[in-house]
């Protein structure tokens, strides 16, 4: 397994999606596409978000491996296919903010991984609120870039607990990497520091049911 | 000795007096004069009062009236949204498809309402302050401007899977770019910084920045009469440190995510360096964290001059007290004084 994932690494890095898709097909002789997913496809990614992480990938080739992979993985696995991984509702913002490329990311690793969620572009705090009451999101995914859109996830904290809702924030982005003890004075549950992270935090926030203790 | 001077000192590679220290305030003029910043960037004449009182307040050496970054897209018809606590951003993108850059064409300096006002700014600060301090004026590089043009998705798309249009693209933003920047100098500015922060290792990966990014950055900065500091914004300069020595700046900014010192060294004698304060941090600083940053930030790359000091990111959030911006100046004044003890 560890060679198809260097081999699947290597591939998305030279964006090669033909030797990608070679690779998946192959394996899907003895694995199931979420297996696939599981075992090639998440592990690959993942190493790819600890690179960048490390400064030795860069952003660019996150998002067209992220991109590649849930071309992939829709092919094999469609979005409503009950072999996805059971997990609570779950959905992805961009708060105030027109940079969407950090949800793209995270969105595309998270559907490569096997998972799926509501996409729920860019909303303000109130739209949020209500969108996350009307379709019973227990996983909120929020990605910024400006440090004032990343302090607004303390007053969507506060108007969610107000609404009663057991929401489990999971953020990202720009403000929370340069500043590591940010997402804690915001209210969030959690933070990723790249989308690798964010799908092992989902894992965890699945098991709990969405907010982590 | 002035601002100018010992600018002109760090940048000759010399230890002037002190440490040079550069309080990119953009927006902070606005608490200054009690605006919103929506008010306070609608006229220039608030600008200039605004980095005056700034300078005054604070003693630093240099004058940033810098407007937004939103307002280079102004000029090819985008719009901007303005917040109450934060920098203007660009709303919804100008090119919706990728074939619109086919037909794209660079707008006249003078045709733009926003760019005439942030020259006029530079022009009175110019005849307020005369060689007192550098005045630094603002170009976003041709090859990062797209992020505002039409989106980063789509525009890393581009650049991966259309070189034909990024290269046109990139030949109108050329034009456009050494344009703004060599308008700003006419008017007074003293040097340009040359924001650029998808040429960083953080966005893309250096054998690709080689192709593309650098070649850019090339044919612009040739195009720019007057010194030129390359930024990248937060952005990793470290893996391709020497691509941006080769371009001849004068100043290289810092990110807060870097080492200083290592970075210090790899450009001594041949570039200053100019950071790296944590500007998202700086929120959150007291008064003495911020003198200890300071002290640490010295004590890496003070040595032998070729130093600034300054945040990492280009701008100080609005959110960074007056308490924190006094701490930060008065320990550069403090403990940024040469000939530094060993």
């Amino acid at each position: 397994m560890q060679e198809a994932i260097d081999l699947f690494e290597r591939a998305l890095l030279n964006l090669d999606r033909v030797e990608a898709g070679r690779i998946l097909a192959e394996a899907s002789a003895s694995l199931t596409p979420m297996a696939m997913a599981a075992t090639i496809v998440a592990p690959a990614l993942e190493r790819i978000g600890n690179a960048w992480q490390n400064g030795d990938a860069a952003l660019s080739e996150v998002y067209m491996s992220g991109r590649i992979c849930e071309e992939l993985i829709d092919a094999i696995l469609p979005p409503a296919d009950p072999g996805r991984i059971a997990q609570p509702k779950m959905a992805i913002t961009v708060l105030r903010d027109y940079h969407m490329l950090g949800k793209r990311i995270v969105y595309a690793v998270l559907r490569s991984s096997g998972y799926e969620l509501l996409d729920y572009g860019r909303a303000s705090v109130d739209e949020l609120v209500e969108r996350v009451l009307e379709d019973g999101v227990k996983i909120l995914l929020i990605s910024t870039l400006m440090y004032p859109s990343a302090l607004e996830v303390k007053e969507l904290r506060a108007k969610l607990d107000r609404a009663g809702a057991e929401v489990g924030i999971l953020v990202g982005g720009a403000p929370f990497n340069m500043d590591r003890e940010l997402w804690r004075s915001v209210g969030a549950d959690a933070m990723g520091l790249d989308a690798a992270e964010a799908v092992s935090l989902v894992e965890q926030m699945t098991q709990a049911g969405g907010r982590l203790a | 000795m002035t601002s100018l001077e010992r600018v002109q000192a760090t940048l000759g590679h010399r230890e002037p007096d002190r440490v040079p220290l550069f309080l990119m305030l953009t927006m902070h003029g606005a608490k200054e004069l009690g605006l919103t910043i929506r008010e306070y960037f609608a006229k220039a004449e608030r600008v200039v009062e605004g980095q005056l009182r700034l300078r005054a307040k604070y003693g630093h050496d240099c004058l940033c009236p810098f407007f937004y970054a939103a307002l280079e897209v102004e000029a090819w018809g985008g719009e901007v949204v303005f917040r109450e606590d934060g920098p203007a951003n660009s709303g919804e993108p100008i090119i919706k498809k990728p074939e619109q850059i086919l037909e794209l064409a660079p707008p006249g300096i003078e045709e733009s309402t926003g760019l005439c006002k942030a020259l006029r700014a530079i022009e009175m600060l110019k005849s307020r302050l005369g060689e007192e301090a550098p005045i630094i004026g603002v170009a976003i590089g041709p090859f990062s401007l797209p992020v505002m043009q039409m989106g980063f998705e789509p525009y890393l798309d581009l650049m991966y899977e259309r070189a034909d249009l990024f290269e046109r693209l990139m030949w109108v933003n050329e034009v456009f770019s050494a344009n703004w920047a060599n308008a700003q100098l006419d008017a007074g500015a003293t040097a340009i910084c040359y924001f650029d922060p998808v040429s960083s290792t953080t966005i893309t990966p250096r054998d690709r920045f080689t192709r593309t990014g650098l070649q850019v950055a090339q044919r612009t900065l040739q195009r720019i009469h007057g010194p030129v500091a390359v930024h990248l914004a937060s952005g990793r300069c470290l893996p391709i440190l020497e691509d941006l020595i080769e371009l001849g700046p004068a100043v290289i900014g810092v990110g807060p995510l870097e080492d200083l010192a290592t970075i210090k060294a790899a450009c001594r004698g041949r570039a200053a360096v100019l950071g790296n304060l944590n500007g998202v941090e700086m929120c959150r600083w007291s008064p003495q964290q911020a003198e200890t940053v300071v002290r640490e930030a010295l004590a890496k790359a003070a040595s032998g001059g070729g130093f600034i000091l300054s945040d990492g990111h280009g701008e100080i959030p609005f959110q960074v007290t007056e308490e924190v911006l006094m701490a930060i100046a008065s320990a550069a004044r403090r403990w940024g004084t040469y000939p530094r003890e060993p």
